[in-house]
């Protein structure tokens, strides 16, 4: 596929404070790539760069071949969903949505069909007429959708687009986004603090910090093999802990736990595992290879899941039980009971020492 | 069953009926209190210009009570004060072109506030703002020396000026206000659907502040209507309305300006009614 956004060496400073420090980045058409970190990572800085909203303090932005750097945002062929949709709300709906093509001189009779059609792509071809302040607020991320998709931009930002609707409605339209990237198959670059939302939406997840990308993967590699226990602790939870390795085996806070051969010639530092990939012991079994116990302290019902808390003595681990898989046990545990979890070894994830920080 | 056989039943129906008596009794002399006090603002807002209007229709010339009668006659001598009329128009004039004058000058200003960063931003917004609690006498008389100064002739020209200047903070006030609470992201979805700066000013920013700036031109309009230190030193030969209430009061209160006065009340309230219906699509919008 072709490069449609290249950055090169992009720094942004506020005064002394670094919004964007020197990142490079290359995005193909038809990505769908989500910027992730937490607030003050530069993520937001970074879209509002490739928007023209923000002067970089030096580098390049590249849109498909053009040096787009110093353009104001008018110039550039990439539209933006903004935070709070950014709807005028002294025109309806569909002058809302035509406002692009207007500015730009279209004729009027196209700007209509245009914008009837946007309209139809987000499934709200019958609020032409509505204002803004009428509709619900999926209803108007739906049209700001629209008016941004109306141009035919390049590349599509969206600034945190989903933050401002409530739990179940962010659901439905990360789905509804997802399949609105297929149907119209642009680049899309979405900028997010929510993990989950990175992980269900996107092709490819930057993780940031401070102004730098500490990854670049798929939501697999993120979840699967991150970097650093950084981006383990930001893209769902790990359980971390510093060990020796000693005849390939590791200590968990004071309990032995073996590495996967592939790890088997690691040096000290600091490794890790996923709270679901811990496994319920049946209470029949005694010890194993890779089992641990401890007592319970706090049992975090989610429904689905559990969270159990398990202290080990020297500190405690996080585990997760899905979907009731309680391995011949009656109930779920409860606090002050003995459990025992076996973690398989492919499980354990490796960081070096330097990358802990 | 008889009445007095049910009595011992219901024994303490009456005691609640009481304290709920006692309770509704209370909550009525606290609502009549309300309404007392609500009452008497409104009646220390209305009541004189009601009295004014009142007595512009007394058939008697003194202002005593009671009332002697019915009549017009205040208001067809109106007609035919031709003084008068002339100051009427003369503040009309005044009152319009001061407004547009400071409309044109403090609209861009707020703008500039707003959306420019300039050196000596700061000060520049402190020193706009600083005419509003300058007394008019002072912009008046250091107005005439500049005038003066400069070999003007006075004129309703000057006192349109005078005006201007010192109604150009209420405007630069208002609009501004009222632009700070227009979101950001206004003006940058227009850029990033490929409006210039002057689409942008005219399809989005504008008309997010309609009606600040219908209200600050109709505030202008009225405080320029009824200024008078400004309009004493500023003005030529030409009288404006309440210079030429004020000069004749010299004479006592007539009946004929009980009956201007009761004219400008009715045009006020045609104006607020206009201005209502001005802003009422945008109101409801937000």
């Amino acid at each position: 596929m072709t490069e449609i956004v290249r950055i090169e060496n992009l720094s942004k400073h506020f005064g002394d404070v670094v919004g964007v420090d020197q990142l490079s980045l290359s995005i193909r058409a038809g990505e769908f790539v989500t910027l992730l970190g937490p607030s003050g990572c530069g993520k937001s800085t970074l879209l509002r760069m490739i928007g023209g909203f923000e002067e970089p303090t030096q580098g390049r932005i590249r849109l498909d071949g053009q040096d787009v750097t110093h353009l104001p945002p008018n110039k550039r062929a990439v539209n933006m969903v903004f935070q709070d949709y950014a709807l005028f709300p002294h025109m309806t709906v569909g002058r809302n949505v035509g406002y692009g093509l207007r500015v730009a001189g279209v004729p009027k009779a196209e700007i209509e069909a245009r914008a009837r059609e946007a309209l139809t792509l987000v499934g709200l071809a019958e609020k032409y007429d509505a204002r803004p302040h009428e509709m619900s607020g999926g209803q108007r991320q739906r049209v700001a959708l629209a008016r941004a998709l109306v141009r035919q931009p390049k590349v599509l930002l969206l600034d945190e687009p989903l933050s401002a609707l409530d739990a179940n409605l962010r659901e439905a339209m990360q789905v509804e986004l997802r399949h609105l990237h297929q149907k119209v198959g642009l680049t899309f670059i979405m900028v997010t603090h929510d993990q989950n939302e990175a992980l269900a939406m996107a092709d490819r997840v930057l993780v940031m910090r401070d102004g730098r990308v500490v990854q670049d993967g798929t939501p697999e590699d993120l979840y699967d093999r991150p970097a650093s226990p950084y981006v383990a602790g930001f893209v769902g939870t790990t359980n971390l802990f510093p060990s020796a390795v000693v005849d390939g085996r590791i200590d968990c806070f004071g309990q032995q736990l073996a590495l996967p051969e592939g790890l088997a010639g690691r040096k000290n530092g600091l490794f890790g595992f996923r709270p679901e990939k811990a496994r319920l012991l049946q209470p029949a079994r005694k010890g194993g290879s890779n089992v641990i116990s401890g007592s319970v302290e706090e049992v975090i019902y989610h429904g689905g899941a559990a969270r159990i808390v398990v202290q080990l003595g020297q500190g405690s681990i996080l585990v997760d039980l899905q979907n009731r898989k309680l391995n011949g046990r009656a109930s779920l545990p409860g606090p002050g009971d003995i459990l025992a979890v076996e973690i398989e070894p492919d499980a354990i994830m490796a960081f070096n020492a330097e990358a802990a920080e | 069953m008889s009445v007095f056989e049910q009595k011992p039943a219901g024994g303490i129906a009456p005691e609640t009926d009481r304290a709920d008596v006692a309770k509704r009794l209370g909550a009525d002399a606290e609502a009549a209190v309300w309404y007392i006090g609500i009452g008497a603002i409104l009646a220390f807002l209305y009541v004189p210009i009601g009295v004014l209007v009142a007595y512009s229709f007394n058939a008697s010339r003194s202002l005593s009570w009671p009332m002697t009668g019915f009549t017009f006659d205040w208001y067809a001598k109106l007609a035919q004060n031709e003084q008068l009329i002339e100051a009427t128009w003369n503040s009309l004039y005044v009152a319009s072109f001061a407004t547009a004058l400071t409309l044109v000058i403090g609209v861009p200003a707020a703008l500039a506030l707003d959306q420019i960063d300039f050196p000596g931003k700061g000060v520049f917004r402190k020193l706009v703002l600083l005419p509003i609690a300058l007394p008019g006498i002072i912009t008046g008389i250091s107005m005439l020396t500049m005038f003066r100064l400069f070999g003007f002739n006075l004129s309703l020209g000057t006192v349109i000026i005078g005006h201007a200047t010192a109604l150009l903070a209420v405007v630069v006030t208002q609009v501004y206000a009222r632009l700070q609470r227009v979101p950001r992201s206004y003006a940058e979805a227009s850029s990033d659907l490929g409006a210039n700066g002057l689409q942008t000013l005219f399809l989005i920013t504008l008309p997010n502040i309609r009606s600040a700036v219908i209200g600050a031109g109709l505030l202008s309009f009225t405080l320029s209507f009824d200024e008078i230190p400004v309009t004493f030193f500023l003005t030529g030969r030409d009288n404006t309305l309440p210079m030429y209430i004020w000069s004749t009061l010299r004479r006592g209160i007539t009946p004929e300006i009980n009956a201007v006065g009761a004219l400008i009340v009715a045009a006020s309230a045609i104006l607020i009614l206009i201005s209502a219906v001005l802003l009422r699509d945008r109101s409801s919008a937000r």
